[in-house]
């Protein structure tokens, strides 16, 4: 039982640490958060060919994988799993594969949620 | 009667009268609510891996439900007012990918729904995509060659 | 050679014309703001039974138009020229909002300081004897602004400090030849400036030179000092602009800071409303003119204004190409008083 609270304190304190990073690059540089999602997972992609993604990982669980670092870690590791079977074009196939069901329900929800639902102005 | 400034002079005048953002404030926000969010993750995660799921579905299952969890929270229009409280806290998260989808896609639904929907869904999350695979192709090659 | 030009930037108009009409419409947030009372029609929400926010735009543009017309008493056929803009691409609001109004049209774009640029030309026209009936009206809308200009509403974005509000409303007045004032005496047309500010969140930053440009050029060209007016008024520089105007209006030698007030920071209640710098959009000095100064002049608790409306000329694609904003004020100098 210790070790589901933790992993909940863990996930807490990573994926906090994450987001108060990209929050002190918004206010300090002015970067749109557009850039701000670019940023991130580039970053997390090249962290985890440098093996030091996989570090975090293991430490925060959900709290470094819900970032969008995370999104660029799932990637980069599918990229490396696909080359260790495939060869070259592993590096093509690995990064979608491991990240495919994000995508996909990225992109069907996000159809759905937006043909069912109108914007409101803000007050 | 002062002359009147140059470009850089004012630039620096305006830098120094334009208030900043509080950013103790923001800072502490964004670490709660993009803690708070990666904490919803890590209950779903556990609760998957104690139906015994592996890890690939584990990962795969979580962020479908945190996606759909974002979509959902856009289009009940409270993902923005999250967002103005929150900053990065809720950017950052994959909620907050969800969410730079669904909203420019139902901002142009008025444009119809193959132009407006389904052409601005990828204005602000394309990029995204854009990098983040072609970071992993090349971290795949680079890789490749030196294994 | 012209003889009603004074200085460079300046025209005395001759035969000034009268401020017969004017109508606001505003939307539900600029309806709890502290100049309420002083709008035409407040609306409940923002769509205003329309599909989309530019729609919405567009009703708001001919809505108030009717109401300018009904409140003079006079139809679409006796008024020689509309002139109208807005800032969505192409002025459509304007345009179609006035589509069905059968009336000669020129279509304008100063951004937000569109009401200024068309009352100018409103004006140059009755005082040339070209037109007897001039209607000068603009519109902005919050949303079709923000889906342009800046994100998606529902983007989850936070704003600086320094960003405006776009006020949803639709403000215009109707000039005319003959009446009893208030009366337009004096119009500045303003430069373009541009001091190398490229932050889009920062509006009031880049158009307070322009201002500044303006205002002193005009005391210039016709030798008044600020005490002439009881009111000197921008049109949105926001918070940040105003302070910025009335510091560098003072450097060049006039202190307007007892009878200076900005469109942007009088429509809301900034702490409250949480708009951050103000208002800002054609329909800010538009509507705040229309609605407040003018009944103001009309019942004589304001004598001679000067009102200055910015506004800051890049577009979503220049941002984008890492231009600085150039940006512009005109002046229109109203009395209520022939001298």
């Amino acid at each position: 039982m210790d070790n589901v609270l933790m992993s909940y304190v863990n996930a807490f304190i990573v994926g906090g640490v994450i987001c108060a990073a990209g929050q002190i690059l918004i206010d300090k540089t002015k970067l749109t958060s557009a850039r701000i999602l670019v940023l991130f997972v580039t970053a997390g992609a090249i962290l985890t060919a440098l093996g030091v993604y996989q570090k975090i990982v293991d430490i925060g669980g959900a709290g470094a994988t819900i970032p969008l670092t995370g999104f660029g870690y799932t990637l980069v590791k599918g990229a490396f799993s696909d080359v260790d079977k495939y060869g070259i074009l592993g590096a093509f196939t690995g990064g979608i594969k491991a990240t495919a069901a994000g995508i996909a329900a990225a992109i069907f929800f996000g159809y759905l949620t937006s043909v069912a639902f109108r914007p409101k102005a803000k007050r | 009667m002062r002359k009147t400034m140059t470009d850089k002079e004012y630039q620096n005048y305006v830098e120094k009268k334009s208030p900043n953002s509080n950013i103790v404030r923001n800072v502490i926000r964004a670490f709660i609510v993009g803690g708070l969010i990666c904490i919803v993750g890590q209950f779903i995660t556990n609760a998957l891996r104690m139906r015994g799921y592996d890890q690939e579905k584990v990962a795969g299952v979580t962020s479908l439900l945190m996606i759909l969890m974002g979509a959902l929270f856009t289009g009940l229009n409270l993902y923005d007012d999250l967002g103005r409280f929150a900053g990065a806290g809720s950017i950052v998260p994959i909620t907050g990918f969800a969410n730079s989808i669904v909203s420019p896609a139902m901002e142009f639904k008025s444009e119809g729904y193959v132009m407006g929907v389904g052409g601005r869904m990828f204005v602000i999350a394309g990029p995204v995509l854009v990098y983040g695979i072609s970071a992993s192709i090349v971290a795949g090659i680079v890789y490749f060659l030196l294994r | 050679m012209s003889t009603k030009r004074l200085g460079n930037q300046t025209v005395k108009l001759q035969n000034p014309p009268n401020i017969v009409s004017s109508a606001a419409i505003v939307g539900p947030k600029e309806g709890k703001g502290p100049l309420r009372l002083f709008f035409d029609n407040i609306l409940e929400d923002e769509m205003w039974g329309e599909k989309s926010w530019e729609k919405a735009e567009s009703k708001l543009i001919r809505e108030t138009f009717a109401l300018i017309l009904k409140k003079a008493n006079k139809s679409a056929g006796q008024i020689d020229y509309v002139i109208s803009g807005d800032l969505l691409n192409q002025c459509i609001a304007a345009n179609f909002g006035l589509r069905e109004s059968e009336v000669p049209f020129f279509g304008v774009y100063g951004a937000c300081s569109t009401m200024a640029e068309s009352m100018s030309i409103g004006s140059m026209l009755v005082d040339g004897g070209f037109a007897e009936h001039v209607v000068c009206i603009t519109s902005s809308h919050f949303c079709s602004a923000e889906k342009q200009f800046r994100f998606p509403l529902e983007l989850g974005t936070q704003r600086p400090p320094t960003a405006q509000w776009t006020v949803t409303g639709s403000g215009g007045v109707l000039l005319s030849a003959k009446g009893n004032g208030p009366y337009i005496t004096h119009i500045t047309t303003g430069k373009i400036v541009d001091k190398g500010i490229k932050d889009a969140n920062n509006m009031g930053a880049a158009m307070a030179p322009a201002a500044v440009d303006t205002i002193v050029t005009h005391f210039r060209d016709t030798g008044f000092s600020p005490d002439r007016y009881d009111l000197i008024v921008t049109g949105d520089l926001g918070a940040v602009g105003k302070e910025i105007c009335a510091e560098l209006v003072q450097e060049q030698g006039y202190n307007i800071s007892s009878v200076y007030n900005d469109c942007g920071l009088m429509i809301y209640d900034r702490e409250r409303q949480d708009t951050h710098a103000g208002g800002s959009g054609c329909g800010c000095s538009a509507t705040v003119f229309a609605s407040f100064i003018i009944k103001k002049l009309m019942e004589g608790s304001l004598k001679n204004v000067l009102f200055v409306a910015t506004g800051a000329l890049m577009s979503p694609t220049s941002t984008q190409q890492g231009e600085s904003i150039p940006s512009i004020a005109h002046a229109v100098s109203i009395s209520t008083v022939l001298q």
